[in-house]
């Protein structure tokens, strides 16, 4: 093995890709070649670097400084600079307090803990970090029920959304005889504002796969979908290739490890319905159908895809799996809080000075994500409110902002974790216009399937319009708590339910901003 | 005329959204055709109806003709507040269409969609399969000005 | 769920017990408890679309669909509340805000179930702003016309359409609020693969689905001296009247139905029964010849204008099987401005031939270009029976006290067998009576052919006819009505998974009596009422087999020489095409005519 003295991360995903990486990292090369440092200068292509907007970004290791909004022009001053004269390039660099006070978390990080790090395309860099040891041991060392054991003491709960405890719902399904069961990854991520579980695929995908191998150990299915949608080409790209290299390993396919144990894992694509989100309405897309939700019971652990029990969980529940498995449930459920265990990974956007995204222990305040991992309100501004869990979130004021960010500690206050997705927002923002826009996305991606739902949200589009337009009533405020409080009790599946928290929240927490409209 | 793109797959129905991708990739114009439905209709043993239900439930497939260019500006809450609308309006004056629409020239088609996942870099478009981050006025100036000289 | 665990549970306070697998709907219908419903409909799979019947469950967060959630045990349920009912009226609010509300001109009107549950209770659509966006009525083809503007998306259509039916014509186009219910690539019905059946008007709640009128026209011909306007009413339509007017349902109707005819103003009140048996006569000698002659079996009975359609679409393959045969209709058509027109000596020109079925799918039977043998358009109207009852009522007619009148000459009188056409089974019993007289020389010992009666979804016997000269044969038959029965058949017919002779089909659920031209909301159960009431009728009537009916034999004696003659096989018999499955459209002719 070659012995370098650097090495430099780049950060490949689809931020970077727009900003022209591979034309940046082609001629990085050629100046490191033309300056004789091949040899000593290692390009490592890895996964998000969790920096956006900032274009183009590298990180050099053992130094751990990092480059952001680098040009192709940039190249030879960094070469120069940093590497032939050990003098970090000052103009280029990410605000150096601010990475060394947070680390960006890397020391707790769990799933994320290779994103960034390791070339996701090459398997031997994963299993190099540990990879695939917990799916060793699942497969060789515990049986079925032990594994489901570890995951329920381990206090792991759903990343989706919902919080619903993973061990729990493959209890469901673990024990029932059948010929055939089936796991299935939901990477349908369309929530706002969220893409937490795009980095993971895009950097770590090995590690999904390692928490889908020991998922269908578990309950006994030897096949196990990844649906993902259709707008995720790279992940789809490195997807592929991890399942390939799983197989051409033997961690996939007949007879693995030597055991009894038959998994074969496939691909189903999308085509943009946010809907299919959701557990059986993501089963009937993949069945071929208009994604329609199913009536629940029966619910998917007992009669799911083709009719038969069906394990439907997130892409982030996945990849937390193979720490427990190797690590055991106790180190697990030291990370977080009570009731809560574990990483949070999130996603903070908007009006921040240092979008991104940042994996904390469950529980970690939002203030603490917003100033310490976003940087805080850019500008010189004054944060006004932050749409925490997605466009099926909370608007947070001000004095909210202390709230613990796990599922218990955020239902004190009527909010909800959501996909993690955390969108700030600054004083010059409208609560009006930003709940126009949420109601928007709603009527667009209702499915139709339910009345309430449908006819619910283009009620609310109307009357927020009006209200926007300064054709709105005082009443009609009424109206929409109303209704969407009817479309929590009546609708069909979560989507038409999830208008309420929006809706009623925006309206209570920032009234001044709606009657402003209507004078 | 479709027979290759569907015979990739196995003729079960769980395929179907596989093969509507592929028609539609490969067609010029971007599109899913009645023909095309009929031909899948026949494979899969699924009636025209059923596949006609998918197509039209799905954002990313079109049952009419498209321009070469798919514009898919992302109207989600995270890019709306990073002035979303802004870019919109400035796509709708240089290209000289409505949501929906395609230019004259059969270059561009332009639409609206939800978020990418790329929320990082609001506000966001996608063309085809590149994303463009971080926009504004000028920069969508230059990125539809550079597909238009790659075009002649 | 097929197994015998029973549930217990508790509805209003009220223990109940019923199968595992029950839903709280169907186990709150079983302890007498009423919770409102608007999409729900019995006979069909719950779309769940409404939420009207949602109830609260103990421990549950949030209310749930009562139509399909299935009870478990233990389960403490709240049917009505005060909540539950502020969320029922909000949400049949929500759907007013959404549908074109013209009460008074809606063929629904008084029928309606939104209209019934916005009145009881109580909804007040005022609060709201009103979303609807008006969209064009799709109204290009003979039988059914959708207007948009009313549906409610309840999926009733679309679940008969698919699952019922599996015709696929209709399905929905975008989703959330703009989707619609539509045709493929939004073409409308007349170019979609639509049979014509009528189940989605019988089924839809709100009158966004209704036959193409005729009622216009034909006032039009009834009022102009010129015309000459005879009529003919299907079997099915007798054993429907009553239950529109407040009479006994379970009775026929047949005398008012010809005085009602008459107060209308129709020159001649004949009967479909009548050509049903001469059908009979016709097809039995086709069959019997079939068999004699070693032609292609099985013969499939053609009655059935959707089942023809169904069958041109998706099975072309066995058009030969299908009995060239006419329906009734179109015989009575072929001969009303021939035979009638010859003895009458009347200028067939100004003969009006209007005819009143339970079926929107005759409409477009009528209207088909090969329809004209008798040197005319056969049938110049088709009225369903919902038409038929509103003439009755704007012409203010008292039916219920009418007297009983008989039929026309000519073309009135009728068996039994040619009653029962109007019930699944039927044409089937009406054909084996006649060819067993045929092949044996005498009359079956017992004329009931109870194999074949009753709403099972697929009927199959095997009947041993001791033939005069063919030894002892033994017949087997099968019976499907509705078309995903009928399309599980003839799969089996395809395949050659089994060896029939003798097939019938009838395309709507129940056989004629279920028709798309029958009573809004026609149940299964209304319909398997319906088709008793007609057996009841065959047995009462004193000739019950075609071959005995007088005017069917002088028509052969006087006119149309013996069955399957040349002129028979001119006004009598048709041919068929093969259709698209994506628009309907004929393709080519895959059977010809004699």
């Amino acid at each position: 093995m070659k012995f370098y003295r650097s090495h430099i991360l780049i950060g490949i995903d689809d931020s970077s890709l727009q900003s022209g990486v591979k034309e940046i990292e082609n001629s990085l090369r050629q100046e490191l070649d033309k300056n004789n440092l091949s040899d000593e200068v290692n390009i490592l292509e890895t996964g998000t670097l969790g920096y956006f907007g900032t274009g183009v970004s590298i990180t050099v290791y053992p130094d751990q400084i990092t480059y952001v909004n680098i040009t192709k022009e940039d190249i030879p001053e960094i070469v120069s600079e940093h590497f032939l004269k050990g003098r970090p390039v000052r103009r280029l660099m990410l605000d150096k307090e601010f990475t060394s006070k947070y680390d960006f978390g890397y020391k707790r990080r769990i799933v994320l803990e290779n994103s960034g790090l390791i070339d996701p395309e090459n398997i031997e860099e994963y299993i190099g970090t540990g990879g695939y040891e917990g799916w060793e041991k699942a497969l060789t060392e515990m049986k079925p029920n032990q594994i489901v054991e570890e995951v329920k003491q381990s206090g792991l709960r759903g990343r989706g959304g919902a919080g619903f405890p993973t061990g729990l719902k493959w209890s469901f399904t673990a024990p029932l005889e059948v010929e055939q069961k089936y796991v299935v990854v939901n990477a349908d991520e369309g929530e706002p504002g969220t893409f937490k579980d795009r980095l993971i695929m895009e950097g770590d995908p090995h590690k999904l796969l390692e928490g889908v191998m020991i998922a269908s150990r578990a309950v006994g299915a030897s096949k196990a979908y990844i649906y993902i949608r259709g707008e995720y080409k790279l992940c789809i790209q490195r997807l592929q290739h991890a399942i390939k290299q799983a197989y051409d390993y033997g961690i996939l396919g007949k007879n693995i490890f030597g055991s009894d144990f038959n998994l074969d894992i496939y691909l189903k694509i999308g085509a943009g319905a946010y809907v299919c989100g959701e557990e059986t309405a993501l089963i009937e897309s993949m069945e071929g159908n208009r994604g329609n939700p199913r009536n629940k019971p029966p619910f998917p652990g007992v009669e799911g895809a083709w009719k038969a029990p069906t394990v439907v969980n997130n892409v982030e529940t996945l990849a937390n799996v193979p720490s427990i498995i190797k690590n055991g449930a106790d180190w697990y459920a030291a990370f977080g809080v009570e009731g809560c265990t574990g990483s949070k990974v999130y996603t903070i956007l908007g009006d921040v000075k240092h979008p991104g995204l940042c994996e904390v222990d469950m529980g970690t305040p939002l203030r603490t994500i917003i100033d310490g991992y976003g940087g805080g309100i850019k500008d010189g501004k004054e944060f006004k409110a932050a749409l925490v869990g997605g466009a099926a979130g909370v608007f947070l004021p001000n004095k909210m902002l202390d709230v613990k960010m796990d599922f218990n500690s955020l239902q004190e206050y009527a909010a909800v974790l959501g996909s993690g997705a955390i969108l700030v927002m600054n004083e010059d923002a409208d609560m009006v216009d930003m709940l126009w826009s949420v109601i928007r996305f709603f009527r667009h991606e209702s499915c139709g399937k339910c009345s309430p739902c449908a006819n619910g949200n283009e009620i609310l589009y109307r009357l927020i319009t009006d209200i926007r337009n300064g054709k709105g009533k005082e009443e009609d405020l009424e109206h929409m708590i109303m209704l969407s409080e009817t479309m929590k009790e009546s609708s069909f599946c979560a989507l038409g339910q999830s208008l309420l928290l929006p809706v009623k929240s925006a309206i209570e927490n920032f009234r001044e901003d709606f009657l402003a409209r209507m004078k | 005329m479709y027979e290759k793109f569907i015979k990739k797959y196995a003729p079960t129905k769980d395929n179907l959204i596989y093969i509507l991708h592929e028609i539609q990739d490969n067609h010029p114009q971007q599109y899913v055709s009645e023909e095309a439905v009929q031909e899948v209709s026949e494979y899969l043993k699924v009636s025209p109806a059923h596949i006609y239900g998918v197509l039209t439930f799905y954002t990313m497939f079109s049952t009419k003709p498209r321009g070469k260019n798919i514009i898919r500006l992302c109207e989600s809450p995270p890019c709306f507040l990073r002035g979303s609308e802004q870019i919109l309006k400035k796509l709708k004056e240089s290209l000289d269409v409505k949501i929906g629409e395609t230019t004259k020239d059969g270059l561009f088609t332009l639409e609206l969609c939800a978020c990418l996942g790329v929320c990082g870099n609001a506000p966001v478009m996608m063309i085809n399969e590149d994303v463009y981050g971080d926009l504004t006025e000028k920069k969508v100036e230059k990125i539809i000005n550079d597909i238009k000289g790659r075009q002649e | 769920m097929a197994n015998n665990k029973m549930i217990k549970l508790w509805i209003d306070n009220k223990e109940v017990e019923v199968p595992e697998g029950t839903t709280i709907l169907s186990a709150a219908q079983k302890a007498d408890i009423h919770i409102p419903t608007l999409c729900y409909h019995p006979d069909l799979e719950p779309s769940a679309n409404c939420g009207v019947c949602v109830v609260e469950i103990e421990g549950q967060p949030v209310p749930k669909r009562s139509c399909c959630t299935p009870v478990w045990e233990g389960m403490k349920v709240t049917s009505n509340s005060v909540k539950l009912r502020h969320l029922r009226k909000t949400l049949v609010e929500m759907v007013l805000s959404n549908h074109d509300v013209v009460c008074p001109t809606c063929n629904q009107n008084n029928k309606c179930e939104l209209q019934d549950l916005a009145y009881l209770l109580g909804v007040d659509d005022s609060r709201l702003p009103k979303i609807l966006e008006k969209k064009p009525i799709d109204d290009a083809g003979f039988s059914i016309v959708r207007d948009p503007n009313k549906c409610i998306s309840c999926g009733r259509c679309i679940t008969v359409c698919q699952q019922v039916q599996t015709v696929n014509a209709l399905t929905i186009n975008g989703r959330g609020f703009d989707g619609t219910v539509t045709t493929p690539f939004d073409k409308g019905m007349s170019e979609s693969p639509c049979v014509n059946c009528g189940q989605c008007v019988v089924y839809c709640p709100v009158g966004a689905l209704r036959e193409k009128s005729n009622t216009e026209e034909v006032w039009d011909a009834l009022l102009d001296d010129d015309k000459y306007v005879v009529v003919q009413e299907a079997p099915a339509i007798r054993a429907t009247l009553g239950e529109e007017f407040g009479m006994d349902p379970e009775k026929v109707t047949v005398g008012k139905m010809y005085a009602a005819l008459r107060k209308l103003g129709f020159d001649r009140v004949f009967d479909t029964n009548f050509s049903a048996d001469l059908t009979i006569m016709e097809e039995g000698t086709e069959l019997i010849t079939r068999l004699k002659e070693g032609g292609k079996l099985p013969l499939i009975t053609s009655c059935s204008p959707g089942w023809i359609k169904f069958m041109e679409t998706y099975f072309p393959g066995i058009a030969e099987n299908v009995s060239t045969c006419k329906s009734p209709q179109q015989m009575f058509g072929a001969l009303v401005k021939t035979y009638f027109a010859e003895k009458e000596d009347l200028d067939p020109a100004k003969i009006v031939s209007v005819s009143i079925m339970p079926c929107t799918a005759k409409k477009f039977e009528a209207n088909r270009p090969e329809m004209k043998d008798s040197g005319y358009q056969d049938v110049d109207y088709v009225l369903t029976t919902r038409e038929f009852v509103k003439m009755i009522k704007e012409a203010g007619i008292d039916f219920k006290n009418l007297p009983e009148e008989k039929a026309d000459d000519l073309m009135g009188a009728y068996t039994g067998a040619g009653t029962i056409f109007g019930a699944t089974g039927g044409v089937m019993e009406a054909a084996v009576r006649t060819a067993y007289y045929v092949l044996t020389g005498r009359e079956m010992d017992n004329l009931n052919v109870e194999a074949v009666r009753g709403m099972k979804g697929v009927k199959e016997a095997s009947l041993t006819i001791p033939t005069k000269d063919l030894g002892e044969v033994s017949l087997n038959v099968a019976v499907a009505h509705g078309l995903g029965n009928a399309r599980k058949l003839m799969e089996k017919v395809v395949s050659g998974e089994k060896e029939y002779h003798f097939i019938e089909v009838m395309a709507c659920p129940g056989g004629c009596v279920g028709g798309g031209g029958q009573p809004f909301g026609s149940s299964l159960a209304d319909r398997a009422r319906r088709g008793m009431s007609l057996y009841k009728e065959d047995s009462d009537l004193p000739l019950r087999c075609s071959h005995q009916n007088p005017a069917v034999n002088k028509a052969y004696e006087s006119y149309l020489g013996e069955p399957n003659s040349e002129k028979a096989h001119k006004l009598l018999h048709t041919y068929y095409f093969q259709r698209s499955t994506a628009n309907g459209q004929t393709q080519k002719e895959v059977t010809h005519k004699h």
